[in-house]
């Protein structure tokens, strides 16, 4: 679950991380009040999304006046922030921090993730900050520091002391270093963090180091010991197709293609999605129903797979392992029944008792397009989906 | 020998009275697995499909000698469970949990280091499907009615797609010596290369097929140690080329998030690494057939 920069800056505050002064605001209005409660004379309006690159976007903008901070929020406000990281679809400005600005002397990258080759946490650090981390790697990969923690005592001082002399610190602020360090440290590891981000890390000219950024990405598998951190999600920054099946326990990722999927298990969705494309379609989404097919879990699939209007043919690939494959089809005939499809729909089912469940598909009087392989079924809703868009373009030449 | 179990392995159910476990019990003793005790703090005294609950794992192995785990129990609660079976000496552990925090897992791993390489726990996933040994023993979930006895060693993330691949092998005549699931979560017990090493050395496997998929380095690390250690044929087969960067594809650590994570970059280094890719995955048996003539 990612979190918004306001609230991770909070979270990272409540760890010893120094930041710059700064409120959130709702409105235009709001903006400008915070502003003058926060006192000086400039200030940085952020738009507040889940997603970085939201300086080159438009979404920060450096304000000197009332009118200014208003103008920018009213550019802000109720739009769609487009980064390299939202997709195309952008992601909604419901919310801006405003924050005092500062006077910058050198700008950090710090950050802290799960290293899945030590299988320990990492924490990457360079003195290019500012960049993105893949940039870095990429144009200064000297630059990078890197370390890893031992989970058992904790990163110690002396390993913050290293990244901090890496970094070039100057010896008078090493200590506030080591305290920004061990608290990005703490705040992973209290609150279940895989990722913690502080880009830029800065150096100020009166000799403070201020996280100027914040992103944090929380474990989903830890949020149960951490209700204040679940209570930070915001659904605005979701798919809304995603949230309702993460709220009935699916598995959806949205993609771009008209093949809707409906498959048990995480690979083997993978892999049907691949023999999709291999076919010659494009999938319209990743999903995983689970092991236990039942029929309210298939008509459940059936009913969000539709909710994307892209979809023009549907595939159904279950391999029934300790399910039956005849029980498994009762569930997709009555979802079928239940759910008004008006897409051609190809199931393959494999596994345990599967001439029963070919036997149910056929006597249903469903119009189920049936398939014994991967390949095939694959094969089979591509050829539908094509046929159907000719047969649809045809009707529409008629008229 | 088949890797990991046989026939005579004690296995222990830990979480054995919840409604799963006790499914699974019931369909691995059937199968013929030496499932000689459970364990459930509190409930001990109990029995399950006959089978004696113990409190502890450690009671349980000094009554029965049990050397196997399989753990079911909830993504809380495993990882201490897993840690209490490294204690009480089991020396192969199975956890089919789904959900455990990633953190909780990195402590298991730095727990599990506290025992002499030759004594410690070998532990497979979590969140997978378990393993099989047909036509000897099953310790986990998978359906045993797939997979025929032979001479292929499967080591994939994936349970439902590891079926696939073994019921593609079943249709061509081609069995299995053992099946391992090393599970989708980003932190796991074993990863591609410890498995590919006991392969190596079971003479009952004459050829390993690996199944993985986008997301961490597991797949590139395996790909140098095949090229340099493994003698017998692999094949591969990596699952999500269509998946995009930076999204969860079900799977907790199916997460393109580096470079060398993307299934065609796995598929690439495989191809360098001498080991032959299915291009897809409804050619897994064919080409793994193709390969073994």
């Amino acid at each position: 679950m990612d979190i918004h920069e306001y609230q991770a800056k909070d979270v990272l505050s409540n760890f010893g991380v120094t930041i710059a002064p700064g409120a959130l605001a709702y409105s235009p209005e709001q903006a400008a009040y915070r502003a003058r409660e926060l006192g000086g004379d400039s200030w940085v309006v952020k738009a507040q999304v889940h997603a970085g690159g939201r300086g080159k976007a438009g979404g920060v903008k450096l304000c000197q006046s009332d009118q200014e901070i208003q103008a920018a929020c009213e550019d802000m406000f109720g739009k769609k922030l487009v980064t390299h990281q939202t997709g195309p679809q952008g992601k909604g400005i419901y919310r801006v921090y405003v924050e005092a600005a500062v006077p910058i002397e050198r700008e950090i990258y710090l950050g802290l993730v799960l290293d899945r080759s030590s299988q320990r946490v990492m924490i990457v650090a360079s003195q290019e900050g500012g960049m993105e981390i893949e940039d870095i790697s990429v144009e200064k990969p000297d630059s990078i520091v890197r370390s890893t923690v031992e989970p058992a005592v904790g990163l110690q001082e002396f390993q913050a002391r290293e990244i901090s002399f890496a970094l070039g610190i100057e010896p008078p602020l090493v200590q506030q270093m080591v305290r920004t360090l061990k608290g990005c440290y703490r705040a992973f590891r209290d609150l279940d963090a895989t990722m913690v981000e502080i880009n830029p890390l800065v150096i100020t000219g009166d000799g403070r180091i201020l996280a100027l950024d914040a992103k944090m990405t929380f474990d989903d598998n830890a949020l149960f010991r951490h209700p204040q951190i679940s209570e930070l999600r915001d659904k605005s920054q979701e798919d809304p197709r995603e949230s309702r099946a993460a709220d009935r326990g699916l598995s959806y990722v949205g993609l771009d293609g008209n093949i809707g999927c409906i498959v048990n298990g995480a690979g083997l969705a993978m892999a049907t999605m691949d023999t999709i494309k291999l076919a010659g379609g494009e999938p319209a989404n990743f999903l995983d129903i689970g092991g236990g097919a039942t029929p309210e879990r298939v008509a459940k699939a059936f009913r969000l797979v539709m909710s994307d209007q892209n979809v023009q043919a549907v595939l159904v690939n279950i391999f029934a392992g300790i399910n039956r494959c005849d029980w498994v089809a009762e569930g997709v005939v009555q979802a079928l029944k239940e759910v008004q499809i008006d897409v051609p729909v190809v199931v393959r089912l494999a596994g345990t008792n599967v001439q029963e469940g070919q036997r149910i598909l056929a006597q249903s009087g469903l119009p189920i397009i049936r398939a014994t392989t991967l390949m095939e079924a694959a094969e089979r809703a591509v050829g539908a989906w094509s046929n159907d868009l000719k047969q649809a373009t045809r009707v529409r030449a008629v008229q | 020998m088949s890797i990991f179990i046989n026939r005579d392995t004690r296995v222990i159910v830990q979480g054995i009275t919840g409604r799963m476990a006790r499914f699974h019990t019931k369909d691995m003793l059937e199968y013929g697995t030496n499932v000689v005790a459970g364990v459930v703090p509190g409930k001990g005294g109990e029995t399950v499909e006959g089978v004696p609950v113990f409190n502890t794992v450690k009671d349980a192995v000094s009554e029965t000698g049990a050397t196997a785990s399989l753990v079911f129990v909830p993504p809380p609660f495993a990882a201490d469970s897993i840690m209490e079976a490294a204690d009480a000496g089991i020396q192969y552990c199975v956890c089919i949990t789904d959900g455990i925090p990633a953190q909780d897992m990195i402590q298991v791993k730095r727990y599990m280091m506290r025992y002499p390489k030759e004594k410690r726990m070998v532990l497979t996933g979590p969140n997978c499907a378990g393993t099989i040994s047909p036509g000897k023993a099953l310790l986990g979930i998978m359906p045993g009615h797939i997979y025929l006895q032979g001479n292929v060693g499967i080591v994939g993330r994936s349970g439902t797609l590891g079926y696939e691949a073994a019921a593609q092998l079943k249709e061509k005549g081609i069995g299995v010596s053992t099946s391992v699931g090393i599970g989708g979560d980003p932190i796991n017990g074993s990863s591609f290369k410890d498995i590919l090493t006991r392969f190596e050395k079971d003479d009952e496997t004459h050829l390993i097929a690996m199944i993985g998929e986008i997301g961490g380095p597991q797949e590139a690390e395996a790909a140098a140690y095949i090229r340099d250690h493994i003698s017998k044929p692999v094949v591969a087969y990596v699952a999500g080329l269509t998946a995009p960067k930076g999204r969860t594809m079900g799977h907790a650590g199916a997460i393109i998030s580096a470079f060398g994570e993307s299934a065609s970059e796995k598929v690439e280094i495989l191809h360098a690494a001498g080991v032959t890719v299915a291009e897809n995955p409804a050619v897994i048996g064919e080409t793994i057939a193709s390969v073994m003539q």
